[in-house]
Order: structure tokens, then sequence, then C-alpha cells
């Protein structure tokens, strides 16, 4: 409780500062504070500073340089396909997570056999590694002796390399990222599921209402808030995706299936380019920023309105 | 009515087992392959018609897994730790003095939420060469605790809001206790439930962190079991049994781990969502 009235004896208002400190407690935050400071702002800061110079990435010195990294990223053909695969998995990812997840929840929801080993197996993937993962994937879509090409021969079709092809290996990629993390999602909707009233459903019941109806005008605006949480969550990570690029295609062939962080990492460590890894970064995190503040803002929007 | 609600369910239940099929095909791969010997060109799908488990013990031994599985366990453990510690101390005041300050540390912690480490990580590198912290288990452990630091804060500061009684705090501090001996000896004890959310869903990706682990634990005594994946994966490309042995080994602790906690991870995702 902060005194108002002064200290009785000498007459004093006690300082000012002590009362907002005992109010915010500020200092209970300081160890947390210190640590994202040190290890995660600070050096976002010192990135964007480095995007604006030529750094190699281990000399002591280097010249600071303007815009020029940023001219050459924007005409940089490699940056736009960067970006398009890293929007492609983001958005993609985000889409089949949800759609599957709903529906793996929905399905789960209702008093059907199996209801736990279905949901097990679902979830499983989210807790192995996305590497891993990337290389379980692979003895799947591998060249030579993949299990789809062994399926593909065994019907008579002719052998895919599928992870080679520059047009078909990042749609691989979101759908490696999707099975790994619907599970996720799935859970999510399920809890929101299950805080639904059953009462909602009674009554539309008796106003006749098809089961459609229910599902658009009941069971959509009160999930809007595990929507909005899905929604943000996989943007982000979509958009972050590396361990399975690396497992799955290297980036490549090329820079065909590159996504922003795989890309800023190649520059970092084999081309020494550590100045325009930097800028790549800022890039990167500008979109995900739009992005998931877009999302946030959307989705908020919704939930007040239901 | 009767009748069209069996066949109904008949249906549903048969989705959910094709589904349940669909979703195991790589685990069967991943087995099939694990336990075929090296000349065998089979087709994946087959089982092998004979029984050897020689990748495991060769993958076990040429990759180092078990010193691997030590550097992964102390780094999540250490993380761990210094989550629970530090995101609880900071979330308490977040979540019960509603003064500006802290509405601006608010933000601060999702803006870090939503701005990835990524960017920072280029410099972050140049940092810990400077501080004489490349390939330590101490600057895995640093950056992974303070990469997960805002979300242990959101899902602390949601459970402490709308969980724990004010009244409890209050009669405390009329009997004299002071802020830090309030929030260890009464709010703490009371955090079980979300430090357990929070121990299950930071430990889960600290545990399978690879970016952080491939910048900063380069020398092979301080490997995490990623790291050794990755290495192991480049020098058997042309022997994948070895390949997914180790895989398997390498995904048994956590696997092991979920199937015995199932219930708690489970609810610990959901209420962090539901809440957070």
């Amino acid at each position: 409780m902060a005194e108002i009235t002064g200290d009785p004896q000498t007459g004093k208002k006690p300082k000012k500062y002590k009362v907002s400190r005992e109010n915010s407690l500020w200092w209970m935050y300081i160890p947390a504070i210190a640590l994202v400071t040190i290890f995660i702002v600070y050096p976002f800061f010192n990135g964007v500073r480095i995007s604006f110079t030529d750094w190699d990435g281990f000399s002591q010195t280097s010249n600071f340089i303007g815009f020029d990294q940023y001219v050459r990223m924007f005409s940089d053909p490699t940056t736009w396909t960067v970006v398009r695969n890293t929007l492609l998995y983001g958005i993609g990812s985000t889409i089949l997570q949800n759609a599957l997840g709903l529906g793996y929840a929905l399905l789960l929801n209702s008093s059907i056999r199996m209801r736990t080993l279905t949901r097990t197996i679902i979830y499983l993937p989210v807790i192995i590694s996305p590497l891993v993962m990337g290389y379980i994937f692979y003895l799947i879509f591998a060249f030579q002796n993949g299990a789809l090409n062994d399926a593909f021969m065994l019907f008579g079709f002719n052998p895919v390399n599928a992870l080679g092809n520059p047009s078909v290996n990042p749609y691989i990629i979101v759908l490696v990222n999707t099975y790994q993390f619907v599970g996720i999602a799935m859970i999510i909707y399920l809890a929101g599921l299950q805080g639904i009233s059953k009462d909602y459903y009674e009554a539309a019941n008796i106003d006749g209402a098809s089961t459609w109806q229910q599902f658009k005008s009941i069971t959509i605006p009160l999930l809007a808030p595990s929507i909005t949480i899905n929604v943000v969550l996989n943007i982000i990570g979509g958009l972050k995706l590396f361990d399975v690029i690396v497992a799955l295609t290297g980036g490549g062939p090329g820079n065909a299936s590159q996504s922003s962080s795989t890309f800023m990492y190649s520059l970092y460590f084999s081309r020494q380019d550590a100045g325009y890894a930097a800028t790549q970064g800022v890039l990167i995190a500008f979109i995900i920023l739009i992005l998931s503040l877009l999302a946030l803002w959307y989705f908020k929007r919704k939930e007040i309105e239901a | 009515m009767e009748n069209k609600n069996k066949r109904l369910k008949l249906i549903l239940t048969g989705l959910a087992l094709f589904i349940t099929l669909l979703h195991a095909i790589p685990f069967y791969i991943l087995i099939t392959t694990a336990l075929k010997t090296r000349g065998d060109f089979s087709s994946r799908w087959a089982l092998p018609d004979y029984f050897t488990l020689e990748n495991f013990a060769i993958a076990w031994e040429q990759a180092n897994l078990g010193s691997a599985m030590i550097n992964s366990f102390l780094i999540t453990a250490g993380a761990a730790v210094i989550l629970i510690l530090f995101g609880s101390m900071a979330a308490y005041p977040l979540a019960r003095k509603n003064t500006k300050l802290n509405k601006a540390v608010l933000i601060l912690f999702v803006a870090i939420m939503v701005v990835p480490p990524l960017t920072a990580l280029v410099p972050l590198y140049q940092l810990v060469v400077d501080i004489g912290l490349l390939n330590t288990r101490t600057i895995a452990v640093l950056v992974n605790a303070a990469a997960f630091m805002p979300l242990t804060i959101f899902l602390y500061s949601g459970f402490i809001r709308s969980t724990i009684p004010k009244e409890l705090e209050e009669a405390a501090r009329i009997d004299g206790a002071n802020t830090l001996g309030i929030f260890f000896k009464i709010v703490f004890p009371l955090l079980k439930p979300v430090t357990a959310s929070v121990l299950i869903v930071a430990c889960v990706f600290i545990w399978n962190d690879y970016q952080f682990a491939i910048f900063f634990l380069q020398s092979s005594d301080v490997h995490t079991l990623t790291v050794t994946m990755d290495s192991y994966f480049t020098e058997n490309q042309h022997n994948l049994g070895l390949v997914a042995a180790a895989a398997f080994i390498a995904m048994l602790p956590m696997a092991i781990m979920f199937l015995m906690l199932q219930k708690y991870f489970i609810a610990g995702l959901a209420s962090g969502a539901v809440k957070g």
C-alpha cells in the first residue's frame, strides 16, 4: 500500500519513484528483459545496421555503403524466388494446416471408435525434429529407391525426380511441413470445439437449422479465437521454415526451393556475404511483421463481430 | 433415424481409420528401411523377410548418438530452468500490475514473438564469437531460453491472471511477506500446471532445435542430436538403412516421453492456446 499522506515525523512526502516502483514491480522482469535484449533485440538492431555495410562476416572492418545492398537486393532475381517460396511456405502451410486441422478436429469431436489412436498418430510428428522429419520424407521422395517411386513402378509408371524438380519441390516442402504440424492446429481446434456449449446446437436443431447452417453460424464464429491463434502461429512458423528445406532439398536445385532462412544461411556461411545476408534478414522480418499483424487484425475484428 | 446415425458413424470411423493409416506411412517406411541391410534393394513398402538390428547398432556407434543425446539433454534442461525461473518472475508483475511501463514491456515481448530471431542471427553470431561462447553448451542454453521467453511469459501471465486468486497474495502481504516471498512461497507453487505446459511445449522445440545449433555448435564434442543427424545423413546418403536407424533412435526419447505424458502434452498446448 503506497502512503499518500507523507511521513508523519518529517512531514516529507514520499518520493514518487518509490510508489511507481512498487506499482510496476519492474525489477521482477529484469532477468528476462536482459536475456532477450542481449540475444534478440540488440542483435536485431545491429543486423539492421549491418544491412547498410559490405561486411563479409569475419573481418574486423566493414564499410558503410548506404542503400547499396538494398538496391542489390531488389535487382537480384533470387530475391524474388526466395520471397515467393517463403510466402508459399508460410501461406500454403497456413491454409492446409487450418483446413485439415479443423476437419480432423470435427471428425475426432464426434463419438467414433479409435479416436485416441487417430489423435495420437496425427499429433506424433509434432514432437519429432523437423530435420529428422525431412530425412524420413527423403526416404519417400528420393529418386532412387524412394517409396513413392517404388509404388509408381509397381503400377507401371515412370519414376519421378520430385525433389530435383524446381516446379514441384516447394510444394513437397509445404506438404511435409503440414504433415508435421497439423497436429497442433487439430489440438487447438479440438479444445475450441469442446468449449462450445451443446445448448446452441440443441436450440438450432429445434429451429430446424441444417448441419451446414449450424457449422456456419455457431461453430465457426465461436471458434474465432482458435482460428486467430492457429493462423498467426502457422504464418510465423511457415515463414521461418529452415530445417525441412535443409534436409529435403538443401534449397536447390540452384536456388529453386530456397527460403529466406536457408538463403541467409548460405550467404553468410558459404559466400561470406554477411552484409547482404543481413539485408535479406531485414526484408523477411518486415514481411513477417506485416503478414502477422494483418492476420491478427483481420481475425480479431471477426472475433468482436461474433 | 437410428439406422442413418449408425451408418454415418461407420463412415466416420472408416474415415478416421484411413487418416490414421495415411499419417502412419512415413513411420512405416522409416521402420522398413531401418530393418534392411545395405545390399537389400527390395521395395521400401516391403518388410524384410529376415531380422537384424545391425543398422541400429552401427548407427548408434558411428554417429555418436549417445553423446549427442547428452548434449541435447543438457541444453534443453538448462534452458528449461531459465525459462521457468525468469519467465514466471517476469510474468507476475505483467499479469498483476496494469501500469504504463508494464504495458510497454508486454508489447516488447509481443514484438519479439512476431519478429523472428532469424534476422538477429548474423550479428548474434559475431557477438557470440566476441564473448568467446562459440561452441559451448552455455550459448545454446542462453539463446534458446531467450527465443522461448516471450511464449513462456505469455503462458504464465495468462494463467496467473485467470487462475490465481489475488486474495491469497493480499492476505500474505498483511501477514508481512514481501513481494519475492509472496511470489516464491505462494504464487509459484500454484503455477505447476502451466509450468508443465511450458516444459512440454518449449522443451520439444529446444530439443529439436537445429537453426541455433548449426550456427553456434560447430565443434563435434558439443553437437546436439539434430547436428549429428545432419552430418550422418551427408556421410551416408548411399546407405539409407543407417540413416533411417539413426533417425529412429533420435526420435525415440521424445516419442517415449510423449506417449507416456500424452494427456499433459495435449492439455498443456490447448490451455496455453485458449488462455494465451
